[in-house]
């Protein structure tokens, strides 16, 4: 058998497809945040806590209404989408007019309360949710068993991401959406309802979180605190791709995944802090981000 | 340091010399009636917000990763004191020094970015900080070091007198709270304001502006040093928790309810945050709801701080 | 009134013995441990809730003692953890701190309690050191300890065959301790390790990990972490059919709670290491039948149990010594045989190590489960004295 690096082939494999299917998730992750800072300028700290919100609303589904995960992939981003509405409507849009760190600590406290009540009412080892029955299993690859529901996640990560960008950069109420972030009087003046595109905005990422926590319930553990450390994580995928840029993130979070991958195999403690490693080289190289141009 | 007075600053100087006679009797008194330890956890966690606020109140730049100074010092202090046996003050200099050391070299990579790219680049700094002493052998991991002496100041005063401690914390707080004042007053911190006014203004005027910047940084890091340091030799121990990211956190936190850019708001800021946790932590998850809730009604309604809405109210600065 | 009682009780006492005081007339015990994060569940608000069954079972009010329960949260965090004990101790009269789960705070509540000579019973924290090189006259560890862990589970596997061991640790002081004595366990009897990763501690993603483990095709897969980094490595592992595939997983440290959390499809086969299962016998169930209502309805953890004994015995020391004195009443407690109804009869050594007996048991398969809750099949009992490392290796200088 051959060896790359010192482990053999087959392993190496794996651990590469491995990455690939962790790098789908940070790009479904790192794709709400891009939409909300790269369109509105906010700096979304509740992300996390949306990603878990979205994940104990699947839960809640399955226990107490019967509904399954299929259905949950819709409700639950409708659901904690107009959750956060709301709390775009109410609150983050009197900063708007003032500088990003405001919009930072507001999204920040709000993380805090969410989860904080969540613990309270949860307690903190988490809540079963299985796999979908259509999705348990496997294939053997040969090099590698994947369980079907890992390569779901890629497949559905992929079209997300993909009709996403489509949408934002290739369609007309993508390119409105885009005008009315640079230049809000100008379109406004064109009669389009520029808040309210905002908020519909502020609420799609928002939902993009709670859609990345449904497909998060089945295989890591549905607990209060299952965003508070991934969320900076994912801003450093947003801010390595460049924080304006959704294609970036997507690209990056692909990208991330597999280098992590790797470093779980040569220097598995360090899998945690090369992504930050990455991000502090990147930033001194090229501040915008790799993809992404300085504002 | 200073030249002449002019006129506007004299007006200024009244309340402000209210506000540190108040701070004086607050912190003298206070042990009378309330617990020593609290306390001088105040006095340090005030320090540490004030050499923050510098950075963020008066020079316009957010840094998320102020803990990996509180915590670098903490380990250095704790090492010196418990496997070097040094003396406190010498102890506690040796952690300051780190922090110091550890800001000149964070800063020049940062400085050279702005506004969120500044804080992305030390939050990643103090990651990278924090991963260094999860695994380092001498930080003793997630159990920390323990048992630190707090010995004998100068060789003489035995610090285990908690009334000792006490004063000497209270002397290194004050100590550090007029250097940042003085600071804040002189012509370095003139700049430091035009910096953060307008950056571009003040280059055409033909200063170096990354230079004050980096200066001002490495100070405000030196000075969170001081405070994590004493901080340690006060808990006798220096643990993860004071280089984790959630404590960049709380620093920021504890200035914004006192007042961004004041000068007695740090230190208001501390001792609600503090005070706070204190009392609530025998109601368990009720702190971060609590917490949370502060961030959200600073940030909608109460923006100035505590100091800050009571200096619009007087209409002097504090 | 209790006051005035308990003055005169002591008044009275005193006539009989020299150390006839109860401080402030009050017996005040601090319940110190998780509420509001990763330990939440072990112990949390249930705790306090063990601490006062003991109280009313002890007869407190019978006998005119005055017990009070205070708790807190100490955030896993070592400074605000040492922060309340030295409140407590200082200012508000407690006497004894009980539980404290996670060894770094456990460390430090361990050196304050012998500075200001109160006395200290540890049921939450796991590392062997408290009865070791960190022992203390005033520090008693109930429950359980890395070293009983490591040994219990991991020579009760050997013995039954499955050799090979491969080793997925929490890249921190506590998973390194429990894979460094599991380790020396199977080799002793007779095993071999095929390898170890480390994974950086609340790592979301085991699957890379779990997949060396796999293609080490190791008969045993040891997983040396705790909490959250558990759950998830025993859900991901199902996902990746490892069971399914022959091999088995040995959680080094599991409580009822985690097992709670997964769900019985995805623990069942899991094999470790408890000293306190609810539905062991007619004296445990009974006092699970209790306790669940007065804790939203979750049965009794060890740690829970631990408490429950440890405060039981206290009361039980602090009476015959009509005193609370700390160093004096942990004294007492190792001179006193134990006894109570969850953990039988037992027995405190010089070094603070409390015995007793370990049970090995299996996460039942869905099918052999009767109701929630009802989750293991015991496979073993290791006796109390087999169960904890013997006295004089621990190098604790108490031991002579």
């Amino acid at each position: 058998m051959t060896e790359i690096f010192g482990i053999p082939t087959q392993a190496f494999m794996g651990q590469l497809l491995i990455g690939l299917i962790n790098g789908s998730f940070y790009a479904l992750l790192s794709l709400g945040l891009a939409v909300i800072f790269g369109l509105l300028n906010i700096i979304n700290f509740t992300h996390g806590a949306q990603y878990m919100m979205g994940a104990f609303v699947a839960w809640f589904l399955l226990n107490k209404a019967g509904v399954g995960y299929w259905w949950a992939l819709l409700i639950a981003p409708i659901v904690v989408g107009v959750f956060g509405v709301i709390i775009e409507r109410t609150m983050l849009k009197q900063l708007y007019k003032l500088d990003h760190l405001y919009g930072l600590l507001l999204t920040f406290g709000l993380a805090l309360i969410i989860q904080g009540v969540f613990r309270n009412e949860y307690g903190s080892s988490g809540l079963p949710y299985s796999i979908p029955s259509q999705l348990t299993g496997g294939q053997n690859l040969g090099f590698m068993f994947l369980p079907k529901y890992r390569g779901w996640v890629i497949i559905f990560s992929l079209i997300v991401c993909l009709s996403t960008w489509f949408v934002i950069e290739k369609t007309k109420l993508g390119s409105y959406l885009r005008a009315a972030t640079e230049n809000p009087e100008l379109v406004r003046a064109f009669g389009i309802n520029v808040p309210r595109m905002i908020t519909l905005t502020y609420g799609f990422g928002v939902g993009l979180a709670a859609l990345a926590g449904v497909m998060a319930a089945p295989i890591y553990s549905v607990n209060p605190l299952m965003g508070a450390d991934l969320i900076i994580v994912v801003f450093a995928v947003v801010v390595i791709g460049g924080m304006g840029s959704i294609m970036g993130s997507i690209v990056t979070g692909f990208g991330l995944g597999i280098i992590e991958g790797l470093t779980k195999v040569f220097y598995p403690e360090a899998s945690n802090t090369v992504i930050f490693i990455i991000m502090a080289i990147v930033l001194m190289f090229r501040p915008a981000g790799l993809f992404g141009t300085l504002r | 340091m200073a030249a002449v007075l002019p006129a506007q600053r004299k007006a200024e100087v009244g309340p402000q010399r209210i506000a540190f006679v108040l701070l004086l009797a607050f912190f003298v008194l206070g042990p009378l009636g309330m617990y020593p330890v609290f306390l001088m956890k105040v006095m340090c966690f005030a320090l540490f917000a004030c050499a923050f606020n510098l950075l963020i109140g008066f020079v316009g730049l957010l840094s998320f990763g102020h803990a990996m100074f509180l915590g670098t010092a903490g380990y250095v202090c704790a090492h010196a004191a418990k496997v070097w046996g040094f003396t406190p003050e010498l102890a506690i200099l040796a952690g300051t020094a780190a922090a110091g050391a550890l800001g000149i070299v964070t800063g020049l990579l940062a400085i050279r970015r702005q506004g969120i790219y500044f804080a992305m680049i030390t939050l990643a700094l103090a990651q990278m900080m924090f991963f260094f002493y999860l695994q380092a052998p001498f930080t003793g991991g997630e159990d920390g070091i323990q048992a630190v002496p707090r010995g004998r100041l100068f060789g003489l005063i035995d610090l285990s007198n908690v009334w000792a401690m006490y004063a000497t914390v209270l002397v290194i707080f004050l100590g550090g709270f007029v250097l940042i004042y003085r600071t804040i007053h002189s012509p370095f911190g003139q700049v430091l304001k035009a910096i953060r006014e307008n950056e571009a203004r003040a280059t055409s005027l033909g200063y170096d502006t990354d230079r004050y910047k980096l200066a001002a940084f490495v100070l405000s890091a030196t000075l969170s040093g001081l405070a994590g340091a004493t901080n340690a030799l006060v808990f006798q121990l220096a643990a993860l928790n004071n280089v984790h990211w959630g404590m960049s956190g709380e620093v920021v936190l504890m200035t914004l309810v006192g007042g961004l850019g004041t000068i007695f708001g740090p230190v208001a800021g501390a001792l609600v945050v503090l005070a706070m946790e204190n009392y609530l932590a025998t109601l368990g998850f009720w702190v971060t709801i609590a917490q949370g809730a502060i961030f959200v009604l600073c940030v909608l309604a109460f923006r100035r701080g505590i100091i800050g809405e009571l200096a619009r109210l007087i209409r002097k600065p504090l | 009134m209790l006051r005035k009682l308990g003055i005169a009780a002591g008044v009275a006492m005193a006539m009989a013995s020299a150390h006839a005081q109860i401080s402030d007339g009050v017996i005040k015990i601090g319940v110190l441990n998780d509420q509001s994060s990763l330990y939440a569940d072990i112990s949390g608000q249930g705790g306090a809730v063990a601490a006062r069954m003991a109280i009313e079972d002890f007869g407190a009010a019978k006998k005119g003692m005055k017990v009070e329960v205070i708790t807190a949260d100490h955030q896993n965090k070592p400074e605000v953890g040492s922060s309340i004990a030295r409140q407590w101790y200082d200012r508000d009269g407690v006497d004894v701190i009980v539980d404290v789960p996670t060894s770094s705070v456990a460390l430090a509540i361990n050196q304050v309690t012998r500075e200001k000579n109160k006395a200290f019973l540890v049921s939450g924290a796991a590392t062997s050191d408290l009865t070791g090189k960190a022992c203390s006259p005033n520090t008693i560890h109930w429950t359980y300890d890395t070293w009983m862990l490591a040994h219990g589970t991991g020579s009760a596997i050997v013995d039954t065959g499955k050799k090979s061991w491969f080793f997925l640790t929490a890249d921190y002081a506590f998973g390194h301790a429990l894979e460094r004595d599991t380790e020396e366990v199977v080799v002793k009897a007779g095993g071999k390790v095929l390898g170890k990763v480390r994974h950086p501690l609340n790592a979301q993603d085991f699957s890379s990990f779990l997949l060396q483990a796999q293609s080490s095709k190791a008969q045993v897969i040891g997983l040396a972490n705790a909490g959250g980094d558990t759950i998830n490595s025993i859900k991901q592992a199902a996902e990746f059919g490892i069971v399914k595939g022959g091999q088995n997983l040995a959680g080094l440290l599991v409580f009822i709670s985690d097992v709670h959390a997964l769900g019985l499809p995805t623990a069942q086969g899991l094999i470790f290491t408890e000293t306190f299962y609810w539905d062991r016998d007619d004296a445990s169930r009974a006092f699970a039948k209790r306790f669940a209502p007065q804790y939203k309805g979750n049965m009794p953890t060890m740690v829970q149990a631990g408490i429950y004994s440890s405060v039981l015995h206290y009361l039980k020391a602090v009476e015959a010594l009509k005193s609370d004195d700390g160093p004096k009443v942990i004294a007492k407690m190792k001179e006193m045989p134990t006894e109570d109804p969850l953990f039988g009869k037992g027995r405190i050594r010089q070094d603070g190590r409390k015995i007793h007996d370990a049970y090995l048991v299996e996460v039942k398969k869905p099918s052999e489960s009767k109701g929630p809750w009802d989750y293991y099949k015991i496979l073993a009992t290791i006796p109390a004295d087999k169960a904890f490392r013997p006295e004089k290796e621990g190098g604790c200088p108490l031991v002579k």
